[in-house]
């Protein structure tokens, strides 16, 4: 392989290749088809995506509908493409397209994979599957769900390796070859562990050397480090990195993470409903994007350096089948024109070096970056009064366990503190006996300067109203069978006799504080997306006016645009109602954009305290430190230039 | 901005607005299928025979009409009986109490089953426990041994016959229903519930139960089934509806000696609880499949139960 020199330098460098073969591409005509070997310099194409087109099927429908459409990439040897899109974007369906796959009640269209110049989807099935797993390899999201837990890590690395060509000694060097370049080799007994023995980096370890294993030529990573820590997410995907330069691999890696696509990819699509919304070099994407959507998207990432205002996306991606006419961003677009309901746009060039976006304004969307400032900072929150919620020593456990030690912290009224850890750091459990849900614990928690008791059945009625709690999963958090209406109304059942007419006027009045409208009343969990969902649990959590709304990673199952509009309701009701907020996340960044104090947890314990920019601006423990660090930043933001 | 308000119009009225009884819906979808509208047919067929058989009946019942074990004639389409009355008579007349007491035995034992396994699912712990081991206890009779011995201790009422059937399907129904329940209890709704310090009573009533409906009705088929079996068996042995009256059952045992001269005295009652089972477990079956489509989240849940329950049929 000869791209050394695409690789080694900045991203600059390969951006510049990559366009170079494009235009070759487009002058000569030669690379289509073949995409091999380029005129100029010595630029391979490992991977071509042309006009890849993937429809539901359709059973006697009169058109069919397509899932992805119109999508063209190119990735280099030793290149890695970054594939972002919000859930419902399509990208899963084209990590296994890349792959010759779809899934059921799907069929390719028109468009072409070449893999070396071949086009896999003209490929009989037996001989794709041959490609498979030896030619082109896959990283699946979830390790643990992909290992066989009934077999050894030994066995089924060996599994692999039986298609990796020479004899028994070349495969067992291979394999503890793999290991090293894994970083498992230090692992005692790893081929003779069960998955289940192993931590979850360790585990997504075994499945890169899965996919690495036979030296494939085009690897796809599906969201490798969705649900490891920061710290294991940052080595694993060092790893990722190291091993593609050194075998020159060609890597798709999709992620609905910015910013962890901003660390690793060289160069990044950004996919909206099913189609490229931008394409570039990952700097030139971040620091100019040239899409609306793109730019919506990263004003909405919340950054660790400073506390700005979170701005989310308004309305929703359209779904296959019911997407608007024109351009499929144009209903949610600030930018749009009349002209943008003309036509899907075509991919506009906004920079030589292949930086091109389907927006009809692209070159006025680039040049914002240079003028406009970035989001606004976040305002002030109210000033902290006495102390609402005061916890002292507070130790849980369960059974013999003892999972919290001596926690000691305290919630200013109308602040917000973050407990921040990673999982396992017992921030759950924490929020969970605030609430009494856990009722096995001891020490002084006092709450409007009264003791807390620990239950839910020995607390007055007051401390029940006036601690409300929003949970995780906004998908698992509504009762699927009651409407909207009857969910806000519930808490007030319990506590309140109020006729018919005042309590729809509360329920309304609770609805419109979390940002839904009184048609809402009528609807079912299951007809409102993920974000409307946790709205309505917010609006739950509301009815009742409480002082203290403890919040568990509520944002941590929603899309980041999403994320944004949340979080920023939260803040919003925090400043306008005097509310207290305790915000449990593993999001960093995060804490910066809502935060007053920061409470750092690990292992059950404390491990640093204080207010947010104290804490995040000079920690002071070396786990905070670590965290800090291992956080994945944002290279470039928007309007940072 | 405004063209955002517009779409965010559109995108609701898309939305179906008041919904449904799942049950309704589960139900009718079911019965769209090709599977569930035989099923339904075969047993709105044998219910209508068994309703309005009474009233139609050509002579009455219980009247010597004819000579023993007659061949089937245009007098006597089925033939006569052991003692010479009418079998067509006897079997349009004999079925409607079958189906009363197995509907009713089921509602009971169903009703009683799901609060069993509900409660152990949601109190948990040593609640659990004591619950199902109770339940394994009641399991160890089979079911048919477990009635028999309840109204022969106790003698053969009507009431008793179906009390022990009811009975003997709580324990089963309880273990289908607390595997399901398990799940639903760990819910952050079911959470969200207790936070507010709802009692236990509402919120399974409010939060748990609803979120059961489509493993109760596949339950309630099944066991429906059951217990046209049970009971038409007791009426075999001879516990059920007294002699002369006629029922089902009992007709199979009183007419088996004739089983060559006249045979519809055995296979007229035999044919109609066959097929009435079977149009049952039918329906079930389609039931249990148009549930599964429900899906939609929440209910994949379930999935694991419903078809554990559908593959016991």
């Amino acid at each position: 392989m000869t791209a050394n020199t695409a690789d080694s330098g900045a991203a600059n460098t390969s951006a510049t290749n990559a366009s170079a073969a494009e235009t070759s591409a487009a002058g000569t005509g030669a690379a289509s088809g073949t995409g091999a070997v380029s005129g100029d310099g010595e630029v391979v194409l490992r991977l071509v995506v042309e006009d890849l087109q993937v429809l539901r099927a359709s059973s006697g429908g009169p058109a069919a509908v397509d899932v992805v459409d119109e999508i063209s990439f190119r990735v280099q040897p030793g290149e890695v493409l970054g594939l972002v899109g919000e859930s419902g974007s399509g990208k899963t369906t084209m990590a296994l397209a890349l792959l010759g796959y779809v899934r059921r009640g799907l069929v390719f269209g028109d468009g072409k994979v070449l893999v070396d110049g071949e086009d896999i989807l003209r490929l009989p099935p037996g001989d794709l599957q041959r490609l498979r797993g030896r030619r082109i390899a896959y990283v699946p999201q979830d390790p643990s769900s992909a290992l066989n837990p009934t077999l050894k890590v030994g066995t089924q690395l060996r599994e692999v390796l039986d298609s990796y060509s020479g004899d028994h000694k070349a495969r067992e060097d291979r394999l503890a070859e793999m290991l090293v370049e894994v970083g498992l080799s230090t692992v005692p007994a790893i081929l003779d562990s069960y998955p289940h023995q192993l931590s979850g980096g360790q585990q997504q370890r075994v499945g890169l050397a899965m996919a690495f294993a036979c030296r494939p030529e085009l690897i796809v990573l599906d969201e490798p480090t969705t649900g490891l820590d920061v710290t294991t997410q940052r080595r694993v995907l060092e790893t990722i990195r190291g091993l593609c330069q050194s075998y020159q691999v060609a890597a798709v890696y999709i992620s609905h993470d910015l910013a962890v696509v901003s660390e690793i990819a060289d160069h990044v699509a950004v996919m909206y409903a099913g189609r490229v919304a931008e394409v570039g070099s990952a700097r030139e994407v971040f620091t100019a994007p040239a899409h609306p959507y793109t730019r919506g998207l990263l004003r909405a990432i919340p950054s660790l350096s400073d506390a700005h205002m979170l701005i989310g996306l308004s309305g929703q991606p359209p779904r296959p089948g019911n997407r608007p006419p024109g351009c499929f961003f144009q209903p949610r677009c600030e930018f749009a024109v009349p002209e943008c309901e003309a036509g899907q746009p075509p991919m506009i060039e906004v920079s030589p070096t292949g930086h091109s976006a389907r927006c009809l304004r692209a070159a006025e969307v680039v040049a914002l970056a240079d003028t406009a400032g970035g989001p606004p900072p976040r305002p002030a929150s109210p000033a902290a009064k006495a102390p609402l919620l005061d916890v002292r020593d507070l130790s849980a456990t369960y059974g013999r366990k003892t999972v919290l030690h001596d926690i000691a912290f305290a919630v200013p009224g109308q602040q917000c503190v973050a407990v921040v850890g990673m999982s396992g750091s017992g921030k759950t459990t924490l929020a969970r006996c605030l609430v009494g849900l856990h009722p096995t614990w001891g020490g002084d928690v006092t709450f409007a300067g009264k003791p807390l008791t620990r239950g839910i059945r020995r607390r007055s009625n007051a401390q029940l109203r006036r601690i409300q709690y929003v949970s995780q999963n906004p998908y698992a958090s509504l009762n699927p069978r009651r409407t909207v209406g009857q969910i806000v109304e519930q808490p007030l059942d319990q506590f309140e006799r109020l006729p018919a007419g005042q309590r729809y006027e509360r329920v309304v009045a609770a609805l419109t504080a979390a940002a839904l409208r009184e048609s809402f009343v009528d609807y079912y969990p299951d007809q409102l997306s993920g974000g409307e969902r946790q709205r309505v649990a917010i609006a739950r959590a509301l009815i009742l006016e409480p002082d203290l709304l403890v919040c568990d990673e509520v944002t941590s199952a929603l899309d980041v645009s999403v994320q944004a509009s949340v979080v920023e309701l939260l803040r919003q009701l925090q400043a306008e109602r005097g509310l207290s907020l305790i915000f449990i996340t593993h999001n960093l960044p995060l804490v910066r954009s809502i935060a007053d104090q920061v409470v750092v947890m690990n292992a059950g314990k404390v491990c640093e305290r204080g207010p947010v920019e104290q804490v995040l601006e000079d920690p002071q423990d070396p786990y905070t430190v670590q965290l800090m660090a291992d956080v994945p930043k944002m290279t470039v933001a928007v309007g940072e230039a | 901005m405004a063209s955002t308000a517009a779409l965010e119009v559109l995108q609701s009225a898309g939305r179906r607005r008041a919904r449904r009884r799942e049950w309704v819906a589960v139900l009718g979808r079911a019965v769209r299928t090709p599977r569930g509208a035989i099923g339904l047919g075969i047993v709105g067929v044998v219910v209508l025979i068994a309703a309005i058989g009474p009233a139609v009946v050509p002579y009455p019942p219980d009247n010597f009409v004819t000579r023993p074990f007659a061949n089937p004639s245009l007098a006597f389409p089925l033939g006569g009986d052991v003692l010479g009355r009418d079998v067509l008579s006897r079997t349009l007349a004999g079925g409607w109490q079958l189906l009363l007491m197995a509907a009713v035995a089921t509602l009971l034992g169903v009703g009683l089953g799901a609060a069993w396994g509900v409660s152990a699912a949601y109190f948990g712990g040593r609640w659990d426990t004591i619950f199902m081991r109770i339940a394994d206890i009641v399991l160890a009779f089979p079911q048919l041994v477990f009635a028999l011995l309840l109204v022969s201790i106790l003698g053969p009422k009507i009431w008793l016959i179906v009390l022990a059937v009811a009975i003997s399907h709580a324990p089963q129904v309880a273990r289908v229903t607390r595997a399901a329940a398990l799940d639903i209890c760990e819910r952050d709704y079911v959470r969200a519930a207790q936070i507010i310090g709802m009692p236990a009573r509402k919120v399974i009533r409010r939060e748990v139960l609803p979120n059961l409906t489509s493993v109760l009705m596949v339950e309630l088929g099944l066991r429906l089934t059951y217990s046209i079996l049970i009971i038409a068996g007791l009426s075999f042995l001879g516990f059920g509806l007294q002699p002369p009256a006629p029922s089902w059952g009992y007709m199979i045992n009183e007419n088996r000696i004739g089983l060559v001269a006249n045979p519809w005295g055995v296979l007229a009652p035999v044919l109609l609880i066959a097929a009435l089972t079977i149009g049952t477990n039918t329906l079930t079956d389609a039931i249990a499949r148009a549930s599964l489509g429900v899906g939609r989240g929440a209910d994949d849940a379930l999935l694991p139960s419903i078809t554990a329950a559908g593959a016991m049929t």
